[in-house]
């Protein structure tokens, strides 16, 4: 069966909400209930017949094609089934996600995969600030599933990080792995300063290292550990690049001594 | 009455065997060999329930692309009479003899409905310094060691359809070519997967009966195949034995234990009864106490 399709009919005046636009809230409805679905995150309403072309198909595939970055909270709250974005997304796209798999072909915005509790969110492209990361006043950030970035990501990645994996196949910026409370953060290529900053447990691994690494984090020397081999193994399907620098030596850092300090760093190795 | 298939009498009869829980784990080591001898420490001094606590024994050796780790591994399956005894050996064979051997991960073996502690309760050893790691449904803990860390998966899988005591007895002439049809059986029944044979190379000679002349002793020799009786007792031994082995089997499901058995009895035929075992029997209690039974003509190749 084909996809259920949304096509952007042109780049809207205001942004729009497609929390809405998710697997099981779709199910069950008619064409004409689907079109009628508010977007608007202004006093002007906007509904889906508004920005988008739709054909209808398997609500458990949903297609969204033309994305661009004024399209937020793609995937929210996403329990089961497939979306798929053709373009650029906005902001918190796949939070608080449940379950299902989320595929972004562009870039994404800020938060993405804020408060994520199971599922797979892979974006093709870069990720902006706060991936994974809780909202103001949040207590923990992602708490599940699995995070794929092919691309770089902005700051502050996997902050206050409760459980799951982030990869990141590109480089991440400062403080990447912030108050991890637990949790596996992979950044493949450089991270900018201080990651790990106040990190209380969970796993941060560097692929390049960092530009600066914080004093509070204590070196362990480099092993290879059979525990980065078993993650390298479940890391495989998602990320190869990932699961190729967990199978290299690595060396470890404890920390932040700061704080709780039974978080830790792998660096790779360079010699 | 018996069947004669190429020369060997075929009793008909059958083994009676009894449910039982069993559970099944994967330890993984830097080589082959530590994989092994981590699996053989854990499953020594567990021939029988009667006195061990538990039966268990090696299911099959694993290769890198088979293990969680990528590492050689080895496959362990254990059974009990009881929940509650499967998780008291189970917790106290891993700590004392694969969290103690060197390079050593364990794994859950089997999924199960119900499930028994593994690493959840060996990791406080890590008096603190233990580390969670869970990926989709998988948990582990990493358990820092003095050669590096301990990973130990959260739970393994517990199965209630376990079946324990499947037997054949195998009957000869003389003590050598017993014995080479019994390590014939044996290599046919290690084949099969899902099963083990818990006694030692596979192979009891001192098989039992329920019961015994002395108070407070719960079986006893099975005095009806011991040779040196057959004089003295009701024997079950026809003139010119001298020599009766017997192999149990264990299976995690009933046709796992009836197609060991099978394989078994193939392997003792096609040996024959001139370098091997002349008669296959097999022990039961009248068929009132196990609720599987195994019927020797149903299981002929």
């Amino acid at each position: 069966m084909k996809p259920l399709t949304f096509t952007l009919r042109e780049r809207p005046d205001q942004r729009l909400d497609l929390s809405a636009l998710v697997p099981h809230a779709l199910a069950g409805k008619t064409p004409r209930e689907i079109e009628q679905i508010d977007l608007q995150t202004t006093r002007q309403r906007f509904k889906v017949a508004d920005a988008f072309r739709l054909r209808m198909g398997d609500v458990g595939q949903i297609r969204i094609q033309g994305a661009c970055d004024r399209l937020d909270y793609i995937g929210r709250e996403m329990k089961n089934g497939e979306i798929l974005v053709e373009g650029d997304i906005g902001v918190q796209a796949g939070r608080l996600m449940a379950g299902g798999r989320l595929t972004v072909l562009g870039n994404a915005g800020p938060w993405a995969a804020s408060g994520m509790k199971a599922g797979v969110f892979e974006i093709r492209g870069t990720a902006g600030d706060r991936l994974g990361s809780p909202l103001a006043g949040e207590i923990a950030g992602m708490r599940g599933g699995v995070v794929v970035v092919r691309g770089s990501v902005g700051e502050r990645a996997g902050d206050r990080m409760r459980r799951g994996t982030i990869v990141v196949e590109g480089e991440a910026g400062p403080y990447a792995g912030s108050r991890m409370i637990a949790g596996t953060l992979i950044v493949r290529r450089k991270a900018g300063p201080l990651p790990g900053f106040l990190l209380k447990r969970g796993t941060i691994v560097l692929g390049d290292g960092c530009s600066a690494l914080l004093p509070t984090f204590a070196d362990c020397g480099q092993y290879d550990l059979v525990a980065m081999r078993w993650l390298a193994e479940m890391i495989e399907p998602y990320s190869k690049a990932a699961a190729v620098l967990l199978r290299r030596p690595l060396t470890r850092f404890a920390g932040d001594m700061a704080v709780l300090g039974k978080g830790e760093i792998f660096v790779r190795n360079r010699n | 009455m018996s069947l004669i298939v190429r020369g060997v009498h075929i009793d008909d009869t059958f083994a009676e065997a009894f449910g039982m829980r069993a559970t099944a784990l994967i330890i993984t080591a830097d080589t082959a060999g530590w994989a092994r001898q981590a699996a053989l420490t854990m499953t020594g001094f567990a021939t029988s329930v009667i006195g061990c606590g538990c039966e268990a024994g090696i299911d099959c050796e694993l290769t890198g692309k088979q293990t969680p780790d990528g590492r050689p591994g080895v496959r362990v399956l254990l059974f009990a009479v009881s929940t509650a005894e499967l998780q008291k050996q189970l917790q106290a064979r891993v700590a004392q003899c694969v969290l103690t051997s060197p390079g050593s991960a364990c794994y859950a073996g089997l999924e199960g409905e119900e499930t028994l502690r593994l690493g959840n309760a060996l990791r406080y050893f890590g008096d603190g310094w233990q580390i969670s790691k869970r990926f989709g449904a998988k948990h582990f803990w990493r358990i820092p060691v003095m050669d590096g860390e301990f990973v130990c998966e959260a739970t393994t899988g517990l199965t209630k359809k376990a079946v324990g005591g499947g037997n054949l007895l195998l009957i000869g002439r003389t003590t050598p070519a017993t014995r080479t049809a019994a390590e014939a059986a044996v290599a046919a029944i290690a084949k099969v997967p899902d099963v083990i044979a818990p006694f030692p190379g596979g192979v009891v000679r001192s098989g039992s009966k329920v019961g015994s002349k002395y108070k407070g002793v719960p079986a006893s020799t099975n005095d009806a195949f011991c040779p040196t009786l057959r004089g003295a007792v009701d024997s079950s031994l026809e003139p010119g034995v001298t020599c009766v082995l017997e192999i149990v089997v264990d299976g995690l499901t009933s046709e796992a234990v009836g197609a060991a058995m099978r394989a078994g009895i193939a392997a003792v035929i096609k040996l024959g009864p001139k370098r091997g075992a002349t008669r296959i029997c097999a022990g039961n209690y009248g068929g009132k106490l196990g609720p599987h039974h195994y019927h020797l003509r149903e299981l002929l190749p």
